[in-house]
């Protein structure tokens, strides 16, 4: 071959070597999307996770609660462990320790007292206990603590009193109470079915389970007086004053969970949207449970709750109905008036209808001045607030008697179940999040992460491990921080704007930008290797043919 | 756009802790009022306004720090009915009764001029101001063409211009009043009948001048007797003169001049039209900082004359963080006409920074003037809870003078705008240069020559000989 064609060819061979070795890595280098490095082994890791909540348990022997071999064995721990059989990815075991140990004399005393209250008074510790753990005390058998035929009773804090036994297996069977008793003031199944309620699948008894508020780090109270008549009725209630008295009480009670903040307004002519039928045999007007869900929305825009604060809302209305429609009751689904005139929607609040004495409107003319009576509207409220915030009925074992709460409404342990399952609820959403995260950077190529998108998923990380970690070693206040903690820095990274800049980044501008300098760079390239392809398995032939 | 502004001390010292009242009022009252003033032209000025007050134990601390005052404008700002509605939602009788059932958005907005407010601020409840309540006033003033919205007639009612007539008082409002403005009309009723005739006059001092109001009170059953509502007429009997309102003491114009895109220069013409009072005025001016002043050639010119400021306050501003402030107070002599004037110089934006239409130009917010112009009549001190609204906005305890604030007209600037298509000339060009010598480059590398016998016959070989034959040259 001449010497010419040769060096053409090795030209055009050293072109394409050049493009392709040294252009193409760095053309894809320069312009790729950032992205920091995340944890993902970590990440999927976390979908396995093994949650196991403990519950440290205390549990108390006086003298005669036990036969006297078994005390002598006294002190020892038994753990009780047992896993929460829940449709979830994530496996919840519920642990319950239990360090039994004798009673001292001061203890011994109070129990010997009259009733359970005083004896709850004379063991009043100076020092709290720590959230999230029990204390049980075993009495004797025959104690007159209790009535004859209560077997155990569940007090305001977080202690319990249960009868022992004198029997051989004397500790298998005050085991199994302890456990029920223990149980019901901490953990069950339902809560946390109720906790993880947004996470599972679709059941029948989602509808229930979806009541309360999602985990929050805050909420807003909002307690509203609806007067759609103002020339009949003049109406005057003295919010601050309850709200004193009543709800912030209960309030500072559940300030483990989160912040608080509470306003009141009132608006006239506020209708509901809804008219409601007039009942001729009570003489009254009647709203039907179908006709319900219809009279929020009206009212909603007029409460200006979004505009209140960033924390999700809570509104509490108090209607006073109009002198054309009252008296309003509402009737359930048999047609029987409720007791307490008010309905609650499940993650908004609560309705309470207030009639106006009708002997009010003899006396003098209009517009009648009504005082509402706060302490019958505030236990109607206080009642929706408390469901509202998921604190159900416990599940008491059969047999036992359970103590009213304190004068705030909450006993301590609703409280700590309340943080037991916020827990949990934080952890899978912050769980969700962060793996919704990677899955879409899999996905998408566009999504551009920053070193603090990046520095946040760590952190989210990181908190999600340590909260795991104290709730396996029982420390439930850190436990639910941590959690608080890893909702906040995964939201913040999943919602960052951030991660935006670049993701609808149209493919024609792309190739607007590309062809015109590619186009004639790579085209001559081709067409060389083409031809010198060619050309070669010609030549490769042509030996073939001659020999 | 923000910028902290120190407040101007006379200024505070004239709204002062806000007044001061001699009784004691009731807690959470509701007063409303609206004010209809017929114009010489034909046209209908209506303003309403809504105060409710309030007690609260929220206390002033101290007196207002100037490090948190803030002002803030956005000079091209369409007012519509998204701006109604929740300013609506603030009435505790929300168009339902009273005053408010006037307030329909499609008739509001079809006028020649619509002004919105809300003032909130603390009030003294009695003279040593030892408590306070706050006070949250709503202010909405329209201007009825007399052409437009009026179809040219003259007769005019409240029917016509809203769509609605009174009917009911707010059953929360402690008063609830319809005054309309005789003052000119007055003593005969030759020009102008007023249609149901008013039971009440008002007489006071307003703004410098003795005017006469007529009452409707909504909360006087009188008023809505017999027809259930209440229909304010006007019927022009005859048509009015060409009387033209009397030229204001005080009055502003702004402008922009100089040409091309670099510089120019922004003036400012403050009139002062009383004979023989001269008074100071507060000017406040917030410029944008894509028009860089230059403060140095800041001239105050009066009748010929460099009028020097007795107080000036410049912030400079600071490129895309906060704009420029000019606050000056300057003496207007008597009769004569102000020019404050200085120069600036257009900036360039970064091209992220223009706004889809950036030949349209760019806004800047209009100056404020504030004054304590000299009336003509003395005026009594205001008794807070015993006069009208409109008298007790911007009360003066001494009756010589009363305040005014003005807003001068927002301007339009053009700035220097790029050729938006550049990037793709740059492509183009770019990639052409780049294809054209890597080409060549490239075909000199790798072409290689040899040479080769002509052919002969072929369509091309035809149609050169036919050529060649036209211009006479051999054949191939």
């Amino acid at each position: 071959m001449p010497s010419e064609v040769v060096r053409g060819k090795r030209a055009a061979l050293f072109f394409a070597a050049v493009a392709i070795v040294l252009g193409l890595p760095l053309w894809w280098k320069t312009t790729e999307t950032y992205r920091a490095s995340l944890p993902y082994s970590q990440i999927s890791g976390l979908n396995a996770l093994q949650l196991r909540l403990m519950v440290p348990v205390t549990v108390v022997f006086t003298r005669e609660s036990v036969p006297l071999d078994d005390q002598e064995k006294l002190p020892f721990t038994v753990v009780h462990e047992r896993e929460i059989p829940l449709k979830y990815k994530m496996k919840i075991k519920c642990r319950f320790q239990k360090a039994y140990r004798r009673a001292l004399d001061y203890e011994e005393e109070a129990l010997s007292s009259g009733s359970a209250q005083e004896a709850e008074a004379m063991l009043d510790e100076p020092q709290e206990q720590a959230e999230g753990s029990l204390t049980v005390y075993v009495i004797s058998e025959h104690s007159s603590l209790l009535p004859q035929d209560m077997m155990s009773y569940i007090g305001p804090k977080r202690t319990a009193v249960v009868r022992g036994i004198m029997h051989r297996e004397a500790f298998n069977i005050i085991g199994r109470r302890i456990i029920q008793v223990a149980q019901a003031m901490s953990l069950t199944e339902d809560v946390l079915a109720a906790a993880l309620a947004d996470h599972l699948p679709e059941d029948k008894w989602s509808a229930e389970k979806r009541r309360p508020l999602k985990s929050s780090l805050g909420y807003e109270i909002t307690f509203s007086l609806l007067n759609p008549d103002p020339k009949s009725h003049d109406v005057h209630w003295d919010i601050e004053g309850a709200v004193r008295r009543y709800v912030q009480p209960f309030l500072n009670a559940l300030s483990a969970a989160g912040n608080f903040s509470v306003d009141s307004q009132i608006l006239y002519y506020a209708m509901l949207g809804v008219n409601p039928r007039f009942d001729s045999a009570s003489s009254s007007y009647y709203l039907d449970m179908h006709n319900l869900p219809h009279v929020i929305n009206p009212v909603e825009s007029r409460l200006g709750s979004s505009a209140a604060s960033l924390y999700p809302v809570l509104n509490f209305l108090l209607y006073v109905p109009e002198l054309a429609h009252s008296p309003l009751y509402i009737q359930d689904k048999d047609g029987a008036p409720v007791a307490t005139n008010a309905f609650h929607s499940p993650r908004w609040g609560g309705i309470m209808v207030y009639n106006v004495d009708s002997k009010a409107y003899n006396a003098s003319a209009l517009p009648v001045r009504v005082e509402v009576d706060m302490v019958r509207v505030m236990e109607v409220f206080l009642a929706q607030l408390r469901l509202l915030f998921g604190i159900a009925q416990p599940q008491v074992p059969p047999k036992c008697l359970l103590s009213g709460p304190k004068s705030e409404g909450l006993t301590t342990w609703e409280l700590d179940r309340l943080l037991w399952a916020r827990s949990v609820e934080n952890l899978a959403t912050a769980t969700t999040t962060l793996t919704s995260l990677a899955q879409l950077l899999g996905k998408i190529s566009n999504i551009v992460i920053k070193d603090n998108v990046a520095s946040e998923v760590y952190r989210a990380v990181a908190a999600i491990q340590k909260s795991a970690e104290e709730l396996a070693s029982g420390h439930l206040a850190s436990a639910f921080v941590a959690s608080q903690e890893a909702v906040t820095s995964s939201e913040c990274a999943f919602f960052d704007p951030s991660l935006l800049h670049l993701l609808y980044f149209p493919d024609d501008q792309k190739f607007a930008i590309y062809i015109p300098l590619f186009l004639p760079m790579a085209v001559p390239i081709l067409l060389s290797l083409v031809k010198i392809f060619l050309e070669t398995r010609k030549s490769w032939k042509k030996p073939e043919k001659t020999d | 756009m923000a910028a902290a502004m120190p407040l101007a001390l006379f200024v505070l010292q004239l709204l002062g802790p806000g007044g001061w009242c001699l009784a004691e009022p009731q807690r959470d009252s509701l007063r409303e009022e609206l004010v209809i003033t017929p114009l010489p032209s034909g046209d209908v000025a209506a303003t309403f306004q809504f105060r409710t007050r309030w007690d609260s134990e929220l206390q002033r601390e101290g007196d207002t720090d100037h490090y948190f005052l803030r002002y803030a404008v956005l000079p091209r700002e369409v007012v519509c009915t998204e701006n109604l509605t929740p300013w609506k939602k603030l009435l505790p009788c929300s168009s339902k009764a009273g005053l408010s059932v006037l307030l329909k958005a499609d008739r509001l907005f079809h006028t020649s001029y619509h002004s919105q407010a809300v003032h909130i601020r603390p009030v003294c409840r009695n003279a040593r101001c030892t408590s306070i309540s706050w006070e949250l006033r709503q202010t909405l003033s329209v201007v009825f063409d007399a052409f437009i919205t009026g179809q040219g007639k003259k007769d005019w009612s409240l029917f016509r211009m809203f769509s609605r007539t009174l009917t009911e008082p707010c059953p929360l409002a402690s008063e609830s009043r319809v005054y309309v403005d005789i003052t000119n009309y007055n003593q005969d009723n030759e020009t102008l009948e007023v249609n149901p005739p008013p039971t009440t006059t008002y007489q006071d001092v307003i703004l410098g001048t003795r005017k006469t109001y007529a009452i409707y009170d909504l909360l006087d059953t009188a008023t809505i007797n017999n027809s259930r509502n209440l229909n304010i007429q006007l019927k022009w009997k005859r048509p009015a003169e060409n009387e033209f309102p009397p030229v204001p003491f005080l009055h502003a114009q702004r402008y922009v001049s100089g040409y091309g895109l670099q510089k120019g220069e922004l003036s400012t013409l403050l009139y002062n039209t009383h004979p023989y009072r001269a008074f100071p005025v507060l000017l406040l001016d917030t410029v944008p900082w894509y028009l860089r002043l230059y403060v140095h050639t800041l001239t105050i010119t009066s009748k010929g004359k460099d009028n020097k400021p007795s107080y000036i306050h410049y912030q400079p501003a600071q490129d895309r963080l906060q704009p420029h402030l000019l606050e000056m107070l300057i003496q207007l002599p008597a009769n004569s006409v102000t020019k404050v004037s200085i120069q600036f110089e257009r900036a360039l934006l970064k091209w992220t920074e223009y706004t889809p239409d950036p030949n349209h130009g760019f806004y800047v917010s209009p100056s404020v003037l504030s004054a304590l112009v000299p009336s003509m009549v003395a005026a009594k001190p205001v008794d807070w809870e015993e006069s009208p609204l409109f008298n007790s906005l911007f009360p003066v305890s001494d009756g010589s003078n009363y305040f005014v604030r003005l807003y001068t007209e927002p301007l339009l600037v053009n700035l220097p705008t790029p050729d938006f298509s550049m990037p793709y000339n740059v492509i183009c060009l770019t990639c052409t240069v780049v294809a054209v010598c890597y080409g060549s480059f490239y075909n000199l590398l790798t072409r290689t020559f040899h040479i080769e016998e002509p052919r002969t016959g072929g369509l091309a070989k035809r149609l050169a000989n036919l050529i060649r034959r036209i211009r006479g040259v051999p054949l191939l």
